[in-house]
């Protein structure tokens, strides 16, 4: 794990809003699961209950301006850059109100306007997609930054490969940032590649690696910060992998039965939203009663958030023709 | 090399010049790139003497960073080229061989197409491939393929084919252009044949085929290479008597059924001149479309095309025996019309 001092100095308000934003994403994610219970979401989703830190972290890190491309596993991401929930759960649900207009769906929750240029149902696109973006970036010599959010699988596919490569040697304003829960779908990290920390992969292509402990959000932001802005300033691409755990099984689907015993009950342990709820408590920042009315608010801004959505309108064929081309 | 020259005297707007049809793109991507300091051209070898088929000769002088070589991966830099459009850019990728396009399939098939409609229309993706295709320069069985008809089942994708100097530079510069995905692809069998190009002529109409030579009795669609030598068929086919209409498709995507419609209703006979399988590809999908909307057919449309169980050998006389000729174009539209 990376020995980076951790953000003490950080305002009380950013820590607190941070809390805020990780209950909102383990409340949205259990709140998909029952809608997908009821049929109201279909088809399939991908949860994130317990990579939260990961999402709200590093996303803090991000000046507005910079962009970043998720995975079909980004409702976090999408959250943490400030899409509405009843945007994200009018997605899910096909609706009009959508931030895809409804084609999209769980996979998709793409908003460009909060620099979310991507959530890729392929493992592994986005990452060579960021880094265009990037590129984009450094050819106009405009001091932005693309991130690129993907997991511990697409470290085992070409693009990945090829991307760090890319980044390396047009040093790209790049960071690439391995979500690593430990399956690739449902097989585990162990079975799929001969080391465990994936952050080795970024030496044989010369970028500077970090390990972080993804459970603690402090940790996260601290480090993707430093990989941030030193792109912004012309240092080139970091990888930074962050070790955590997704509770849930890889989809809908997914019972997670392949896992050891213990293993969900281990992670758990490490909880990010209580260790940071601990951290606040502890500080005086932020009272256990104040985390428990916090989760009641939240929970209602999702139902409430949730019931807005079911009841906007389906899009009709006719207005979703011009989204396959532009004029 | 005779570029430099050449580009000076069409340094006029409107002018037209004879060029080959390699300088015919080197111009319409200097044009481009003039005229919008947000294209860019990138891929393997663009920027080292002029690209492998020095159709970039000059360009990475003359636009300083903006002549990207890319390391060998076809479908990392191909999705570099979408971030880049999203980002505002306007990227031509470079591919040295069609052949290679399989390699960037997630990107091709996945992305480009897909990007903006699985947005809901937020973004436009002005990504143009360059796909330098084709059979003829003994290049073997991976360096020979067209891949003209390989992505035409594709929403959200554009696919073009140039067959002379004029082609080539009015929809190169149509591709740079639009703001949606576009193949374009380039015979490398054509690249040093001649022809006018007007400098400053309007980009080619997304969609549009050409009528090259009007006849009445028998139509022949073609592309690429296969243009040349329908032309060269429809002059025969002269000398006999026979009247034949000759159209240069030039977009496989969308395909203008109402050019050929038009075009077949008239001669009530089609040859289909195709460098590839026919199976699944813009000829059968031709007769189909043509079928589908009630054509008339005085005698069964014919296909002169590639062999279906044969790849592309190096040999090269296998090489010259599978490619479809002049002759057997030329065979095929007597058929039409004696049968």
């Amino acid at each position: 794990m990376s020995t980076q001092p951790r953000a003490t100095q950080l305002p009380a308000e950013t820590l607190r809003r941070w809390y805020r934003q990780m209950v909102q994403i383990r409340i949205f994610e259990e709140k998909v699961q029952e809608l997908f219970a009821t049929g109201q979401v279909q088809g399939t989703t991908h949860l994130c209950q317990g990579q939260e830190a990961v999402s709200v972290g590093a996303i803090a890190a991000m000046r507005p301006g910079d962009a970043q491309t998720n995975t079909y596993r980004g409702h976090g991401e999408a959250l943490a850059l400030g899409m509405e929930p009843a945007v994200a759960f009018a997605e899910l649900m096909g609706r009009a109100t959508g931030c895809a207009k409804g084609v999209g769906g769980s996979m998709h929750l793409i908003d460009f306007s909060k620099g979310n240029i991507g959530a890729n149902a392929i493992v592994g696109a986005g990452i060579p997609i960021a880094l265009g973006a990037a590129m984009a970036f450094k050819m106009r010599a405009e001091p932005r930054v693309a991130l690129t959010f993907f997991g511990d699988g697409a470290t085992n596919i070409g693009t990945f490969h090829e991307s760090l490569n890319m980044a390396s040697i047009w040093h790209a304003p790049l960071v690439l940032i391995i979500t690593n829960n430990l399956y690739a779908e449902y097989s585990a990290l162990r079975d799929t590649a001969p080391i465990d920390d994936l952050a080795k992969r970024a030496e044989p292509h010369q970028i500077p690696a970090l390990i972080v402990d993804g459970q603690d959000i402090e940790a996260v932001y601290a480090n993707t910060v430093t990989a941030v802005e030193r792109a912004r300033g012309g240092g080139g691409p970091t990888l930074i992998e962050m070790k955590t755990y997704r509770y849930r099984g890889h989809s809908r689907s997914d019972p997670a039965k392949y896992r050891p015993d213990g293993e969900l009950e281990r992670w758990k342990a490490r909880d990010p939203i209580t260790l940071l709820g601990s951290r606040l408590a502890q500080a005086g920042m932020l009272s256990a009663e104040a985390q428990a009315s916090i989760a009641k608010d939240v929970q209602e801004e999702i139902d409430s958030a949730a019931a807005r959505a079911a009841q906007a309108p389906y899009p009709t064929l006719e207005e979703t023709a011009p989204y396959v081309y532009a004029d | 090399m005779s570029t430099l020259t050449e580009t000076r005297v069409t340094d006029r707007p409107n002018a037209v010049v004879e060029m080959t049809y390699r300088d015919a793109i080197n111009l319409a991507l200097k044009d481009e790139m003039t005229a919008d300091p947000s294209v860019v051209l990138m891929g393997e070898d663009v920027a080292a003497s002029g690209g492998v088929f020095k159709t970039n000769e000059g360009l990475a002088e003359m636009f300083p960073g903006r002549v990207l070589t890319t390391p060998i991966c076809e479908n990392g830099f191909t999705g570099v080229a979408l971030g880049m459009a999203l980002l505002g850019m306007r990227p031509v990728v470079e591919f040295m061989f069609s052949d290679f396009l399989p390699s960037a399939g997630d990107q091709i098939v996945n992305q480009l197409p897909k990007y903006r409609f699985m947005s809901g229309g937020q973004c436009a993706v002005p990504v143009t491939i360059r796909s330098i295709s084709g059979a003829t320069g003994r290049f073997g069985t991976q360096h020979s393929a067209t891949g003209e008809s390989w992505f035409m089942s594709l929403p959200g994708l554009r696919v073009c084919a140039a067959s002379s100097p004029a082609a080539a530079y009015e929809l190169l510069r149509a591709s740079i252009r639009e703001n949606n995905p576009v193949i374009f692809h380039e015979h490398k069998g054509l690249y040093a044949r001649k022809g006018p190009v007007i400098r400053g002529a309007a980009p080619a109409r997304i969609g549009r085929a050409e009528v090259l030579r009007e006849g009445r009795d028998v139509t022949i669609v073609a592309t690429l290479l296969m243009v040349e030598r329908s032309l060269a068929a429809a002059d025969a086919l002269a000398s006999e008597g026979i009247s034949a209409e000759v159209i240069d498709l030039r977009w496989v995507r969308p395909l203008d059924v109402a050019t050929i419609r038009a075009s077949v209703g008239r001669t009530g006979r089609l040859v289909i001149a195709e460098e590839q399988v026919h199976a699944g590809g813009w000829g059968a999908t031709v007769i189909s479309e043509l079928t589908m909307a009630g054509a008339v057919w005085r005698s069964a449309p014919r296909a002169v095309s590639l062999p279906p169980d044969l790849c592309i050998p190096y040999s090269p006389v296998l090489e010259d025996a599978i490619l479809p000729s002049v002759a057997k174009i030329t065979d095929a539209a007597r058929s039409a019309v004696k049968s």
